[in-house]
């Protein structure tokens, strides 16, 4: 049995107020995932840069959330009835919000209109911390400020729109009878997809850090600095996950009470099976599992289950969890051995194609017909567009604000030269064989 | 050919619009979205390739 009734894309019921109370004390405990993120970012980074890299963490999510009150609300159409579109064949394709600038009006929209935009605030900071830990140890915080200020004012609201503020991918299922349109009860795409693609535009831009990959011989391992970090952010982006699936099938799938503890248990064995799958993957590989790559699996599985807790049965969420934690520690090795790509978060793999893997999955758990083709139009418009636009906004704002530090302050450490201290002053810095 | 690949990959998400407005038939639909999401991989797959720097280098 799902996790849900079949979805319909008719407009839900009003909301009562013991269902509003529930969802908003579940977002209210969503940040935790955030928190879990920022530690993983963190921890998979060099000691050097551990204060710039939590400093980064909370000023992108900041700017982020302010930039997305100012402007970005506006053009996701959260609280707007109007909507920028174009009239094609017969349907109508939304592609902008025409909402209120700075929220006004916030107090009396719908309850559930109130919850929808703190769902977004909450999804404007994860996008944007996610591309971060990608550009770990070689990333300006200038320009990091800037590039979460370019997703939460343009590309975010964009996608948010489509998929969440009644655009055309929302319209899938009206116009075309493609199920219930595009679904992402979670923010596999706004977030997570988003976030992974984005790391990507940033690390083809900033290019790899000094050393990684010398003349000679294999890539240099540059291993985090902190794997308890890495392991406690895990088991706090788990509790934050939790909400997070729960409060959004309620808000963007209108799901019942009852549906939620199947959403919760799903997005449990999703993860639980992904860690498994992950631990079992490097075993092999390696002869000992890998922690940092285990803790990948596991936020992989959790990122899966954002696009498909809320649809799936038990054994689908433990499918696809494991997908995920298989394909994860082996696309790492890809990106990294065979395409050079120095992403030490591994925001690429865990979150940009474990989000779209989660979305695929979603189509082929959904009950409706033509869902799959529903999921499969709105991965194209990521991939498709979102991924060229984010890659053309960064690139213009490198020419503006130079996205990557001096070679100098790549070798004192983002620490001493962004924030003049570093955040273990009583630890002796060693000198760095890498850059022999 | 960095950017000869991004300019692909829109192309392919327009591929998958055309198929949404000329194939009404739900499987020519699916099967062309599906061959427009390759049209996508290889867009993709020239980008990565063109972003791939030399060996030594350490900066784009």
């Amino acid at each position: 049995m799902n996790a849900m009734a079949p979805i319909t894309s008719a407009p839900a019921a009003a909301m009562s107020e013991a269902v509003f109370a529930l969802t908003l004390a579940l977002l209210l405990l969503a940040p935790l995932a955030f928190a879990g993120i920022a530690l993983i970012n963190t921890g998979l980074g060099r000691s050097r840069s551990a204060a710039q890299a939590m400093l980064g963490n909370l000023a992108l999510g900041a700017v982020a959330v302010i930039v997305f009150a100012l402007v970005g609300a506006s053009f996701a159409g959260t609280l707007g009835t109007s909507e920028a579109a174009f009239h094609v064949a017969g349907k109508t394709w939304g592609v902008l919000g025409r909402g209120p600038f700075l929220m006004h009006g916030l107090g009396s929209a719908t309850p559930q209109a109130q919850l929808a935009l703190l769902f977004e605030f909450m999804a404007v900071a994860m996008a944007a911390i996610i591309p971060w830990g990608s550009g770990a140890d070689r990333w300006r915080l200038a320009a990091g400020i800037a590039s979460a200020a370019v997703l939460a004012g343009i590309v975010f609201p964009l996608a948010a729109n489509w998929i969440w503020g009644g655009g055309w991918l929302a319209q899938l299922g009206a116009n075309f009878g493609l199920g219930a349109g595009f679904l992402d009860a979670g923010g596999a795409a706004t977030v997570h997809a988003l976030g992974g693609l984005s790391a990507l535009a940033l690390v083809w831009i900033a290019g790899p850090r000094r050393g990684k990959f010398p003349r000679e011989g294999l890539s240099t391992a540059m291993p985090g600095h902190n794997a308890v970090y890495v392991l406690f952010g895990c088991l706090l982006a788990l509790v934050g996950w939790l909400t997070w699936n729960a409060a959004g099938a309620v808000i963007w799938l209108h799901a019942p009470l009852a549906a939620l503890p199947g959403t919760a248990i799903n997005t449990l064995l999703s993860a639980a099976a992904a860690l498994a799958a992950t631990f079992a993957v490097t075993r092999f590989r390696f002869g000992k599992p890998d922690a940092s790559l285990c803790a990948n699996g596991w936020l992989a599985g959790l990122v899966t289950s954002t696009a498909c807790a809320a649809l799936a049965t038990p054994a689908e969420a433990i499918f696809a969890g494991a997908v995920a934690g298989f394909f994860t520690p082996l696309l790492v090795e890809v990106l990294e051995l065979a395409i050079s790509i120095d992403d030490p978060s591994g925001a690429i793999a865990v979150h940009g194609a474990s989000g779209l893997w989660g979305l695929l999955a979603a189509g082929f758990f959904a009950p409706q017909a033509g869902q799959l083709t529903a999921q499969l139009v709105g991965i194209a418009a990521l991939l498709g567009l979102i991924l060229p636009l984010v890659y053309l906004l960064f690139a213009l704002l490198n020419r503006v604000v130079a996205f990557r530090v001096d070679p100098d302050g790549e070798r004192i450490g983002m620490d001493l030269h962004e924030l003049g201290g570093g955040a273990y002053p009583e630890f002796v810095i060693h000198r760095d064989e890498s850059y022999r | 050919m960095k950017y000869a690949g991004l300019l692909v990959m829109p192309a392919g998400f327009f591929l998958t619009l055309a198929a949404l407005l000329l194939f009404p038939d739900p499987t020519r639909r699916l099967a062309f979205v599906v061959c427009s999401l390759v049209v996508e991989a290889m867009g993709l797959a020239v980008a990565v390739r063109g972003h791939m720097p030399a060996r030594g280098a350490n900066r784009p």
